[in-house]
């Protein structure tokens, strides 16, 4: 049984094996690990009789489903017009100066990954990101120091 | 300080729908009635588009075929668009009223809000408003439920059949159409997709009437909307407008002086320069939008905005059709390459000719509209793409 | 009777069922519109875009493959702006395609080529997009090489790997600019589910997916003089490679074949329709066999249905998908193989010729004969048994390489030893025929007399695109030796294309189905359909190629596997009986479990 066995078998369980179940099993996945390894979704296209090929298609597909392993904290900043406009480029330096990392890279201690991308839809508050789930909004170099402290010492 | 622009406090304000009262009333009416009511309030889609809604239920109605769905577009992905959030946050209720109703005029069980996986973090709270709505609905002896599907970062999700697709479990792939959703939607059936704002107004027009509903509006374009007002202006924010006002009373209102361009439905959408403000009808018959107004001021480069939603389109193409995969890569790089001198400025008309035929043959709206926003940044602004 | 429908295209009334799409509607009235990513076998994608056609008044062009026509519509296919967006969309492509033509496989058998030819394309309307790519060569696998950087996106692949064979080896992944055809985590061909049928190479419109051809290794070997070269040519080549040279589809030209092999230099030119009868002996004995220890001697450990094992897309399908039913499959080797093994050393002998000098080359209209060639068990004659697989396309290379003119080439003969064959080999070209051959043969062993259809014809066996076909045989009055089947309906079923062969070995797994003998070809049609045939492999060239085939049997002298006297001679010289032990080393083999995941 490969490392992720019984949660996938939980989230099969739980969403059933036809083919709609795969994206909330994919996202079922991410929400736990945070990435997708390619043996959850060997996992997955047996539990749902897809060919791996389907499975890794379908979550390349989608940002938020990643298949490259990713830190605990995924930081994702707003690249789209108005947080580009409204200071983007300096809250994404402040970050990679804090965190030690490029765009797109992740922490030695798998912590954290900062990531660029699409629309969040917090334009009227802009710049803004994604910590996993949650959004903040209107930030500065400031705010983002307070921030990502506090992630800094959480476990 | 007098207000330049109506203020309208349907979608939000007025009645929160509490107690469900409006889907009680309207359940106890006759579904021609209802049809009826809405094609009288002349209610189009809210989520850019503008098709009649009236019709749409009404050919799903039609459909001899047990098994319809009802879906909830919230996969609110256009730049400058954050409206559907603050609807489903603030007034669930309405939506999941609004989606009832039409369950009962097309005869669909189920219903679906495919949220888009930005606004994940919601997803408890409307769990919770779901739970309260299922307990109403049974009181009411409605037989439908609604589940909320999760997006998971794909802005072309927000295409009513890629919204399918990913609902099936499959890449978000726009269909061919026909068939369209009426006939042929989720898994096949008949299914009516609405945007968050349409089964809104759908309840507003149930409880105050077609008749009082017209008056707001013009005759393209009936009743209020949301805007998402964005960018260079001291407001940004959510207001409800009433539709069909000229651009430039939007600029005195929202503009912070030095407005030069507003971005008219979002990266999708129209790039209105500051000497058609007056000419230009924020409408069906005008500049149409899903609610996204970005202002920019004389200190922004429209090169960048332009390059900027030419990135976005790139990425966020599903990338199945030539033309929309490879002509936004091609517009994107055209525009760097005449910015750098490797390519004459008549290349420019050669891009537009392209978005032309982008516009003409993509396989859905992505394609199809990002013509919309290049051809109107690049003629307006044809110096800045140059120097 | 489907509803009528009447519209204009380029000013020419049309009249068609309700349901058709403008491009069936134009081709009907003879008008060509270009395609892509359209194939006759595939369902319609709509993505490429290059059949855009302009209808009534609408500002927006549609795709004629994916629009429905309807009633009154006005149409016009060959107006500026249809042909400015088309060309404008072929020009797309070329920017994102490796147009490098001269060293290209598929130089002058290449749709985009064509299209860039037919609309003049000339310099590059934009800009050349590839080194924005990281494009990859997969040319890791033995059969079939992927190069992304000619790739077009039109997922012919895709659509085929999954509709056809069920086995989405492929898929689409990534998305926007991103977007590419890939295998799981774009592993290499050969680590993954791929099973080599070449359906994809057969559909693929550009160079992305193509044969590893072995042309130059096989003239090398022609051109040493210290090599005796000797090859065999499949049963479906005979009817299909005249299209490599400019034949109308469903021609026969099994002497023509013949004359050019030996033009081209190979010292013996010999069939696999020789092994394909000497298969059907050993598989029927085979069959008969494993009914005798089920029926008589109530052997637990005998697997049946038995299943055929000519197909090596289907083998390797069954070992990566149904791997506990290996014990099911005939342990016979494929006529390709059992060709090769005795060639090396039958052949040998017979002609006096050291096996080390002898280089054995086959022709075939498949490309997973490349991989089963290269089996490591394939060795049973101390040398590889086959050393090089050419498909019919390869073949159809040479010839114009020699400078033959094909059509004017007289009619020759196989050489012997090995080049005898019969009616019963060649239809193993089709779908069903693998069935029909071994029922001719056991119904008359068991029984003494010839199977009870008219002309031989077994009719109901014959198998149909796109469906399972199942029949049964009640064996009547039996010889004494094998009493113990009288009054048995033999169950048997057909079926061509992986996605069927899935369908059955399913229902085999459910318990919904007890078949005793179940015929798989991997290919859609049969091997006349295999991944190695000329292109294009379409359903109408597809029913001429079967065509032929049964013309070609009914036109033989001999048509039961068992008469052929080759056979009976190599039996009585070489391999002793049917099952015996030199046909154990030589003629047969094992299977590999393989992982679907």
């Amino acid at each position: 049984m490969s490392p992720n066995g019984n949660l996938i078998r939980e989230l099969v369980e739980k969403h059933g094996r036809s083919r709609t179940s795969l994206m909330p099993i994919l996202q079922g996945v991410v929400e736990r690990q945070n990435y997708i390894a390619d043996y959850d979704l060997t996992d997955i296209a047996k539990e749902l009789d897809l060919s791996a090929a389907q499975v890794y298609g379908t979550a390349t597909f989608y940002s938020f489903l990643d298949t490259v392993p990713r830190g605990k904290y995924i930081i994702r900043v707003c690249k789209t017009i108005t947080c580009d406009m409204h200071g983007k480029k300096t809250i994404v330096q402040t970050l990679e100066n804090m965190l030690k990392i490029k765009v797109g890279e992740t922490t030695q201690n798998k912590k954290f990954t900062l990531l660029e991308t699409n629309c969040l839809g917090w334009c009227h508050k802009s710049p803004a990101m994604l910590i996993n789930d949650e959004p903040y909004t209107e930030l500065t170099p400031e705010r983002i120091h307070d921030i990502i402290a506090d992630f800094m010492n959480k476990s | 300080m007098a207000e330049l622009v109506q203020r309208v406090d349907l979608i939000f304000g007025e009645y929160s729908d509490e107690k469900y009262k409006v889907l009680e009333e309207t359940l106890s009416r006759s579904n021609e009635d209802i049809i009826k009511d809405l094609l009288n309030s002349g209610l189009k889609g809210r989520g850019g588009a503008g098709f009649p809604t009236a019709m749409k239920w009404k050919y799903a109605a039609e459909q001899p075929v047990k098994e319809k769905y009802v879906v909830c577009n919230a996969d609110e992905g256009e730049p400058g668009t954050f409206k559907d959030r603050e609807i489903l946050s603030k007034v669930p209720r309405k939506v999941f009223s609004g989606m009832a109703i039409c369950a009962k005029v097309i005869g669909a069980k189920k219903g679906f809000i495919y949220l888009r996986g930005e606004y994940r973090f919601m997803l408890p709270a409307l769990q919770v408003e779901l739970k309260e709505f299922h307990v109403y609905a049974k009181k009411l002896k409605l037989d439908f439920t609604i589940e909320i599907k999760m997006g998971s970062g794909a802005y072309i999700c927000g295409e009513e059949s890629a919204l399918f697709e990913s609902m099936e479990g499959k890449r978000g792939e726009p269909r061919n159409k026909p068939p369209y959703p009426t006939v042929s939607g989720y898994l096949s059936k008949p299914t009516v997709i609405n945007n968050v704002e349409t089964f809104v107004n759908v309840v507003v027009i149930c409880r105050i009437g077609p008749v009082q509903y017209r008056k707001l509006g013009t005759q393209d374009s009936r009743g209020s909307k949301v805007f998402s007002v964005s960018g260079d202006t001291p407001k940004p924010g959510i207001y409800e407008l009433e539709l069909g006002m000229p651009l430039v009373r939007f600029v005195e209102e929202f503009g912070d002086g030095d407005t030069k361009a507003v971005q008219v439905g979002g990266a999708s959408g129209f790039c209105v320069p500051m000497k058609k403000f007056k000419d230009t009808i924020i409408g069906f018959e005008g500049v149409p939008t899903g609610g996204s107004m970005m202002i920019f001021n004389s200190s922004r480069s429209m090169y960048n905005v332009l390059h900027n939603y030419l990135g976005f389109f790139e990425e966020e193409s599903c990338g199945q059709c030539t033309p929309c995969r490879v002509g936004c890569q091609q517009l994107k790089k055209g525009i760097e390459a005449v910015k750098r001198g490797d390519k004459p400025v008549v290349y420019l008309d050669q891009l537009m000719k392209l978005s032309e035929t982008m516009k003409i043959t993509a396989k859905c709206g992505l394609g199809q509209s990002v013509a919309n926003s290049f051809s109107s940044i690049v003629n307006n602004f044809k110096e800045e793409m140059i120097y | 009777m489907a509803e009528k429908l009447k519209l204009q295209i380029d000013g020419i009334d049309v009249t068609v069922n309700n349901g058709t799409t403008i491009l069936d509607a134009a081709r009907k009235a003879n008008i060509h519109i270009p395609t892509l990513c359209y194939h006759e076998d595939l369902c319609v994608a709509g993505n490429c875009r290059v059949c855009v056609v302009e209808v009534g008044g609408s500002k927006a062009l549609v795709p004629a493959c994916a629009m429905p026509a309807s009633e009154g519509m006005q149409v016009r296919t060959n107006t500026g702006k249809v042909r400015l967006a088309r060309k404008h969309i072929v020009e797309l492509l070329l920017s994102e395609h490796n147009a490098d033509c001269t060293k290209c496989y598929k130089n002058g058998n290449c749709e985009l080529q064509y299209l860039a030819s037919e609309m003049l394309t000339g310099d590059p309307l934009y800009i050349d997009l590839v080194p924005e790519h990281n494009y990859t060569i997969d040319r890791f696998n033995s059969a079939i090489i992927k190069d992304d950087s000619k790739c077009i996106r039109c997922q012919r692949c895709v659509r085929t790997c999954e509709e056809l064979q069920s086995v989405s080896a492929l898929d689409v992944a990534y998305k926007g600019n991103k977007m590419k055809i890939s295998t799981f985590f774009e592993n290499p061909l050969f680590e993954v589910v791929c099973t080599n049928c070449g359906q994809c190479v057969l559909r693929c419109p550009t160079g992305a997916l193509i044969e590893r051809n072995y042309i130059d290794q096989v003239w090398d070997a022609i051109y040493n003089p210290n090599k005796h070269v000797v090859v065999q040519t499949a049963p479906a080549v005979r009817i299909a490679l005249g299209e490599s040279l400019g034949m109308a589809p469903g021609k026969i030209v099994t002497g023509k074949m013949v004359a050019a092999l030996k033009r081209l230099g190979f010292d013996a030119v010999l069939d696999t329709d020789f092994t394909a009868d000497l298969t059907i002996i050993e598989e029927g004995h085979e069959l008969l066999n494993r009914l005798k220890r089920v029926l008589v001697d109530k052997d637990p450990t005998v697997a049946l249905p038995m299943a055929t094992s000519c197909s090596p897309g289907w083998i390797k399908f069954i070992e990566h998908t149904f791997p506990e039913y290996l014990p099911n499959l005939s342990s016979c080797k494929s006529p390709q193989q059992m060709f090769g093994a005795l060639a090396k050393t039958y052949y040998a002998q017979k002609k006096g010729i050291d096996p080390k000098t002898i280089v054995s080359v086959s022709i075939m209209p498949c490309t997973a004969k490349k991989f089963e060639a290269d089996r490591p068990e394939m060795r049973s004659s101390g040398y590889k048994d086959v050393d090089f697989v050419l498909t019919t396309r390869e073949l159809g290379i040479m010839i114009r390489q020699a400078g033959l003119d094909f059509e004017s080439l007289p009619n020759e003969h196989f050489d012997s030893i090995m080049g005898e064959s019969t009616g019963a080999a060649v239809i193993f070209g089709s779908t069903g025929g693998v069935m029909e051959a071994a029922l001719r043969t056991a119904y008359e062993v068991v029984t003494g007399r010839p199977v009870p259809f008219e002309k031989l014809n077994i009719l109901p066996v014959r198998g149909t695109e796109g469906e399972v076909r199942e029949a049964s045989i009640k064996i009547e009055k039996t010889l004494p030796a094998w009493s113990f089947l009288e009054g048995v309906e033999l169950k048997c079923v057909v079926a061509n294309g992986l996605a069927h062969a899935k369908r059955v070995m399913q229902s085999v797994k459910d318990g919904t189905a007890n078949y005793h003998f179940i015929e798989i070809m991997a290919c859609p049609g049969g091997c006349l359909g295999g991944g190695g045939q000329p292109i294009p492999t379409n359903p109408e060239v597809r029913s001429k190629r079967k065509a032929a085939i049964y013309e070609e049997d009914m036109g033989m002298p001999i048509r039961k596997s068992h008469e052929n006297p080759e056979i009976a001679e190599i039996y009585k010289e070489f391999l002793g009986e049917p099952l015996g032990h030199k046909s154990h080393e030589l003629l047969h083999t094992h299977y590999t479990p393989r992982k679907r995941y």
